[in-house]
């Protein structure tokens, strides 16, 4: 019997999947509990607090809201650039997957502008509990941003070798690194409304 | 090359052509691996078990040493200790005698250590990793080099917890649990606390991923799931709790770790009042509440990641010396199902103490009333699987055996303490520290003992000496009951837990003083009874008595591989063609029936039966 791992590629029959999409669902399922601990945190904290401030009176909502479509734009690169290996469009993929890590680029970007604002005047995580969730949401968020940018990286660098040899694998991967990618974003689309309009 | 170190007959394995080992996407697995690559950073599932298993033991070990400074605290608070007094320094003991600081430290590393770092990586990470992908007829784990980087993570967590001693102000001693206003103003060392618990999360989380993926993907062909072992029951369920339960307290850990260092104030009140002065730096308008929530919402479930895979462990060695199936397998399956969802929504009894109101209490308290139906379910059905038996007194069913009883009264005794009424008496008093004591400590460690006992032999194809296994049992046995039944008397007595002087100065407490003294020498003569399970354990790695590959007859997949398992696991493809515990089958020529025996087959069909006759290759 050989000591290669199973299904590491092709799905198992009966389950219908490959083990790296459980895998990456399984995480997500753990992000979804980490992130849902946070925001449970904040309606908790804002349901005590006496007084709570509307997210325009600190946070820059134009600024937030054209971060929103970067965002949104990059999940759509991302689509785009597995739907390029499936049909085995290799140059398309290195085109999309590139626009992707951009794209989250210009997000950091703009975070970075948001945060050194915000310290500028003297607004800190210390400054009240609405900025202290503010920063640990975002930066968290961050994280999981910069994250995501260096698996992509990744995968556009080197997927060239791997395509050549094993290009389902390299699908799967990209696949399982767009899943992810998407789920960052969608923590993105709960924090937008939560913390800058609510 | 199959490297088979045992004299097995098979003709079918000695005659098998080189299994090509190392396969694509499955980096490292060849067989000419550098000592590096082959023990330290292994990516195979068995040496990392072991790692996990030896690293979890050492931290067992050692959170047990700050047990027993403590105990001769509380039998003589003041007095010096001698000898090992002196070595722990002026800032910890001063003249031997111990600080009520370093007191609160002891306890804080005693709890975080034993669950974190010494149980949940033993049961779940060694035990796990070693047995999970045997029994279900794996080549390893679905993500091998995951699965190093959960043992190095949980490792490096390992080393900065014991860093945090070395901390200015020493370690955490905010208790296990890190309960702020307090967590958050004490020194340095709980900073430290905070970082070490982001890193054994992380490990958890990556070693739960790569369990129930291994385990939905890699079974072999026939092991349906009605067919798994009630052990792999058990360590899905637990894997599913460590991967749903683990980010809340990750998430709150960053917000302490914020509250820290970047002067937040999520589990700060406002106008908090410390040493007589408000705390003025802070922003106030947190809530200590917020974290206990997160925190037992973690840490409940955690208490069933404690249990479950020793009730899996115990079920294995009961079927196995009992020679019979388990007495209601899938009733157990159901149970354990239920015990995992029931797990998320009972976490608030243990905060009937924080003035919830009584409707969240009388939520609590029924959801907790429910889960006790599974888990006496399950323990009902291990005593019941004892009926009727041909039982074999062997060193691990003599540890299972006496983990039923210790289980049941562990159990038991926290029904009081899920009713918010008897609970506002025993709260934080001994009796507590009784109750889950019992059931971790005589319950699941007991457990993990009688699980060595048992495949020990499959890890390194000899067994422990069972003599030395009757001297480390029967002393431990007595010593566990002497050390956890008289807290009992003293916590309904109204002794506080926590008290660095053993509740001297407390008037209701002095009844039951004496106690403390036979609870000390009890666990210090546990200690000394320990040695023989580690001289046992080392000793019979090199010198123990060698055996086949399936010493004990039994039935599940891992006693077909052989021993110790080579890479890759099992030398031939496996089918599985029946249940696990197919044991004193009416007809069979043996009074065991291995699981991969064709159908119709009515005797141990594979090919490590002993006496059987070799069956073609599948």
């Amino acid at each position: 019997m050989s000591s290669a791992i199973p299904y590491t590629v092709e799905p198992r029959p009966d389950t219908g999947l490959n083990n790296v999409k459980i895998g990456i669902w399984l995480f997500l399922a753990s992000e979804v509990m980490l992130f849902g601990a946070l925001f449970a945190s904040y309606i908790l904290l804002r349901v005590g607090a006496p007084t709570w401030p509307h997210g325009r009176e600190y946070l820059d909502v134009p600024l937030a809201t054209i971060n929103t479509l970067v965002l949104i734009s990059s999940s759509v690169t991302m689509v785009m650039a597995w739907a390029s290996l499936m049909r085995k469009q290799f140059g398309r993929f290195r085109l999309f997957m590139g626009g992707t890590v951009l794209l989250g680029f210009v997000f950091l970007c703009i975070k970075y502008v948001e945060y050194t604002t915000k310290f500028h005047h003297h607004l800190f995580p210390s400054s009240n509990t609405f900025l202290a969730i503010y920063f640990t949401l975002t930066g968290l968020h961050a994280l999981h941003v910069i994250g995501g940018m260096v698996v992509n990286s990744y995968l556009w660098f080197s997927g060239g070798k791997m395509w050549r040899k094993h290009p389902q694998q390299f699908t799967n991967r990209v696949e399982a690194a767009g899943l992810f990618w998407h789920f960052v974003d969608l923590v993105w689309i709960f924090l937008f409304p939560v913390l800058y309009l609510l | 090359m199959v490297q088979v170190e045992t004299h097995d007959q098979s003709p079918e394995r000695s005659g098998q052509p080189a299994a090509p080992h190392g396969g694509e996407g499955h980096g490292g697995h060849g067989e000419d691996l550098s000592f590096w690559r082959k023990y330290v950073f292994s990516v195979d599932h068995k040496v990392i078990g072991i790692q996990y298993t030896i690293t979890g033991f050492l931290f067992l070990f050692f959170g047990f040493c700050l047990m027993l400074l403590m105990r001769w605290e509380l039998a003589h608070p003041g007095q010096p200790l001698p000898v090992i007094g002196g070595l722990l320094g002026a800032s910890r003991m001063p003249g031997g005698v111990m600080l009520p600081e370093f007191y609160n430290q002891l306890g804080a590393m005693h709890g975080t250590i034993m669950v974190f770092l010494g149980v949940v990586p033993l049961a779940f990470g060694g035990f796990g990793n070693y047995v999970v992908p045997l029994q279900i007829g794996a080549p390893d784990m679905a993500f091998p080099r995951l699965n190093m980087m959960s043992y190095w993570v949980y490792f490096v967590g390992g080393l900065i917890m014991l860093a945090s001693f070395f901390a200015p102000g020493g370690s955490a001693q905010s208790g296990w649990t890190s309960y702020p206003p307090l967590a958050i103003i004490n020194p340095t060392g709980q900073t430290v606390w905070l970082i070490g618990m982001v890193f054994l999360i992380t490990s958890s989380l990556l070693g739960s991923v790569n369990f129930i993926t291994t385990i939905v993907q890699l079974r072999a062909p026939g092991l349906t799931w009605m067919r798994l072992p009630f052990f792999v029951w058990s360590q899905l369920v637990t894997a599913f709790l460590l991967l749903l339960a683990f980010p809340p307290l990750e998430a709150a850990s960053v917000m302490q770790l914020m509250d820290r260092v970047g002067g937040t104030s999520f589990f700060l009140p406002s106008g908090l009042v410390v040493g007589g002065a408000v705390l003025s730096k802070v922003s106030g308008g947190g809530s200590p509440i917020l974290w206990q929530h997160l925190f037992w919402f973690l840490a409940h479930p955690e208490v069933y990641v404690l249990i479950l895979p020793a009730l899996g462990i115990v079920a294995e060695i009961v079927a196995n010396n009992t020679r019979k199936p388990l007495w209601g397998y899938k009733s157990m399956v159901y149970s354990v199902l239920a015990i995992g969802f029931l797990s998320f929504i009972v976490w608030a009894h243990h905060m009937f103490l924080t003035g919830m109101g009584t409707v969240m209490n009388t939520f609590f308290q029924t959801t907790t009333m429910i889960i006790s139906i599974p888990s006496v379910i399950i323990l009902t059905c291990l005593v019941l699987s004892l009926w009727g038996g041909a039982i074999r007194f062997t060193v691990p069913m003599l540890f299972a055996l006496a983990f039923l009883p210790m289980f049941g009264i562990g159990g038991l005794t926290g029904l009081p303490l899920g009713l918010s009424a008897a609970d506002i008496q025993l709260h934080d008093t001994y009796y507590v520290i009784g109750h889950f004591h019992y059931v971790v400590a005589p319950g699941t460690i007991f457990a993990l003992f009688a699980g060595i006992y048992y495949w020990f032999p499959k890890a390194t194809g000899r067994k422990m000496s069972t003599w030395l296994g009757h001297l480390h049992f029967w002393p431990s046995f007595v010593c566990m009951n002497l050390i956890f039944f008289p807290m009992f008397i003293q916590g309904l007595h109204g002794m506080q837990r926590r008290l660095w002087d053993g509740g001297a100065s407390y008037e209701h407490a002095q009844s039951t003083l004496y106690l403390h003294e036979l609870i000390m020498v009890a666990a210090w003569t546990m200690a000394v009874f320990q040695l023989p399970f580690v001289f046992n354990f080392f000793w019979s790695m090199w010198k123990g008595k060698k055996v086949g590959d399936n010493p004990w007859h039994a039935t599940t997949i891992e006693w077909q591989a052989p021993s110790p398992p080579p890479h890759g696991n099992f030398a031939h493809a496996l089918a599985v063609h029946r249940g696990p515990y197919e044991y004193s089958v009416p007809g069979a020529a043996e009074d065991f029936t291995p699981q991969t025996a064709p159908a119709g087959a009515t005797g141990p069909g594979g090919p490590a039966g002993p006496g059987a006759e070799p069956v073609p290759a599948e």
